[in-house]
């Protein structure tokens, strides 16, 4: 009890203190607030690149391309093959008709409406099938490209982040002119980064004759996907691999995704040390120009652990100030803010919006909590270990 | 009459009987002296006082002579570095810190020579801080507290903060600080080194009130022989050595 009294008293007592020491201790709050920011930034460009590249995937959509291509654009399948899988019986079928889309992919320069630089934009050709496996598609603007005609649909990321393709426009890609027909949203996924057309129109326009990059199918079941692949496997006129689109689009989040946290990590570890040594010299400012105050604290008999206890507490409400600034900064102007970025895996861009999450609001704080008990420690065991006769002359 | 009266009577006699049984303080051969790299510098020497209960002493002397040395040596804030200290019949000199931490709660009072208030705190949370170290609830505290302020005059200033009072009000509160535990010892530091004469001898006076009527026990550091009059004797300390005065 009489520990607690004292603990409270120094502690209230050194918090009533402090806007007397405004200037030193907003170095501390700002330090945090930094790092927290930089720390929250990162992690949630990282969590938003990652939640576009995957949200849209369906762990009953399965994703074919030839055995060994790492993505869309190394893959080639032939119409014969497409065939054969297509009828094979762990693809869902409705109205007897099989779930299937089997897809051109091409990539198109188009510049930013941003900073009107050019920019690696995927152009996807689509079969009607494609409204159906992927099933969150949802025309927001105009409507449908028509099959036979050179006709675009536009991703909603992919509306926003590059010029001239607004619903109307007519755009050129090699030889051929397109109309810009719709807008279609995905639930946030990576399609809305990417342009739509017939696959037949696109096949002609790139002379792909009649192949094929991928073919995307509706699973019978979840569970039907080690049958297809077996299967696919077993019969020698197939020379494919079949994957989860989910467990695929992570794949080619990784990369990125690594990158994005293998730069933002050590920044923000960086950062943090610098910060650490700002709260440091804070805290020890604050010990000096409490000397007085925790000298007599002292020799009227108050303990070294309420004086350490208070400092300690100084330092963490400190940081965790920084900490509700910086994360409350970074919210406010990065939550959903949108950007777009080349993706390695794909050669393509990627539009994507920073998410910052209540998880990664709490990481913050948690940094921030850490960077204040590190912060604290020495100057706390310091004023613990203020001599008191010499202290009181100093003053 | 009680004990601490009659020492007061003869003063010159408590001071020189060393081994004196009634002796609240009790030091033999005192020394302290602080290291200054390999050497070692003295600064009390073979130092015998004797200050019985009641007693109210002033301890004079050039500026460096150790007085401030000893005065934390009789407060535990510093250990000697040879002899015994014994106050109250304990060996303080024998002490850890922590120790000598809980000791100084139920033993001294301090009284600083500016006043070394809490400045975010009312007069009546400063005078309170000591009982904080007891087990008394917050009503006895309550009381103990208002009793203290009476006692310096100060009843009506209790919400004051420290800014809003005069420096003789604010040595009062730092007096009151200083008693509110009914310590056996008030050590003051010049205390009226920083006030004017008019309101030096009123801090001064209520210093001897409150050992005469109320049988404080006094240690008072001071370079004003004014000021030294108010007590019942006065020592000299020179270079760490101590000259009987009067
Ligand atoms: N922590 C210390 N380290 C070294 N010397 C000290 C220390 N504290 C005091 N002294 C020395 O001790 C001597 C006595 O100091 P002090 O007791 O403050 O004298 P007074 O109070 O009589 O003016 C001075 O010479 C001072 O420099
Ligand atoms: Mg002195």
């Amino acid at each position: 009890m009489k520990g607690l009294t004292q603990i409270f008293t120094v502690s209230a007592m050194n918090l009533r203190n402090l806007p007397q020491r405004l200037g030193s201790s907003s170095v501390a709050v700002f330090g945090v607030a930094c790092v927290v920011g930089v720390f929250i930034g990162v992690l949630s460009m990282a969590s938003g690149f990652q939640r576009t590249m995957i949200s849209a995937g369906s762990p009953d959509t399965a994703i074919l391309m030839r055995s060994g291509a790492t993505s869309e654009m190394s893959s080639g399948l032939g119409f014969e093959e497409i065939q054969i899988v297509s009828q094979l019986p762990q693809v869902r079928r409705e109205n007897g008709e099989p779930v299937t889309s089997a897809e051109l992919y091409v990539i198109v320069d188009i510049p930013k409406r941003s900073t009107n630089t050019s920019a690696n934009v995927p152009l996807r050709g689509v079969e009607d099938g494609a409204f159906e496996v992927r099933d969150g598609i949802e025309i927001i603007e105009g409507r449908r490209f028509e099959t036979g005609r050179n006709e675009l649909i536009v991703g909603r990321g992919a509306q926003q982040q590059f010029a001239g393709l607004d619903v109307g426009n007519t755009i050129q890609f090699g030889q051929m002119e397109w109309d810009v027909v719709g807008v279609f949203a995905d639930k946030g996924g990576l399609s809305e980064s990417e342009l739509w057309t017939d696959v037949r129109v696109l096949q002609s326009a790139y002379r792909r004759g009649n192949s094929f990059q991928s073919l995307r199918v509706k699973l019978a079941s979840e569970d039907a996907l080690e049958a297809l692949q077996a299967e696919v496997a077993s019969n020698p006129q197939l020379d494919m691999d079949v994957h989860r689109e989910t467990d695929y689009l992570s794949d080619q989040a990784e990369p990125l995704s690594k990158f994005i946290k293998g730069v933002g990590y050590p920044l923000a570890v960086l950062m943090a040390l610098g910060a650490v040594f700002g709260a440091i010299n804070t805290m020890y400012a604050s010990v000096s120009a409490r000397t007085r105050e925790i000298a007599t604290l002292r020799a009227i008999g108050f303990g070294a652990f309420p004086v350490a206890f208070s400092t300690l507490l100084e330092s963490l409400i400190l940081a965790l100030i920084g900490g509700v600034i910086g994360s409350l900064v970074v919210y406010l102007i990065f939550n959903g803010y949108t950007v777009s970025t080349i993706n390695g895996a794909s050669f393509s861009q990627v539009v994507f919006d920073f998410a910052v999450t209540g998880d990664l609001l709490v990481q913050g704080i948690v940094a921030a909590v850490f960077i204040g008990l590190i912060g604290g420690f020495f100057p706390a065991v310091r004023a613990a270990r203020l001599p008191v006769a010499t202290a009181l002359r100093e003053t | 009459m009680s004990d601490a009266n009659e020492a007061a009577l003869d003063p010159q006699a408590s001071a020189a009987s060393a081994g004196n049984e009634t002796a609240l303080v009790h030091c033999t051969n005192l020394g302290k002296s602080y290291r200054k790299g390999k050497e070692s510098v003295p600064v009390l020497s073979n130092l015998n006082l004797n200050i019985p209960k009641g007693d109210f002493l002033a301890l004079m002397g050039p500026s460096g002579s150790g007085k401030t040395t000893l005065l934390n040596l009789l407060g535990g804030l510093d250990s000697p570095t040879d002899g015994s200290l014994e106050i109250a019949g304990e060996r303080i000199d024998r002490f850890s810190r922590s120790q000598l931490t809980r000791w100084r709660a139920r033993h001294v009072g301090f009284i600083f020579q500016f006043y070394n208030l809490m400045p975010v705190l009312s007069a009546e949370r400063n005078v309170e801080l000591p009982l904080l170290l007891t087990k008394l609830s917050s009503k006895q505290r309550k009381k103990q507290v208002a009793i203290a302020l009476e006692l310096v005059g100060l009843k009506d200033r209790a919400k004051h903060k420290p800014s809003e009072l005069s420096g003789g009000q604010e040595q009062r509160v730092a007096i009151a600080r200083a008693i509110v535990s009914d310590p056996d010892l008030l050590l003051c530091d010049e205390p009226t080194g920083d006030l004017d004469r008019t309101t030096a001898d009123d801090i001064l006076s209520l210093l001897q009130t409150l050992n005469q009527q109320q049988g404080k026990t006094i240690v008072m550091v001071t370079h004003d022989p004014l000021a030294a009059e108010y007590a019942q004797r006065t020592l000299h300390l020179d270079k760490g050595t101590l000259i009987t005065g009067n």
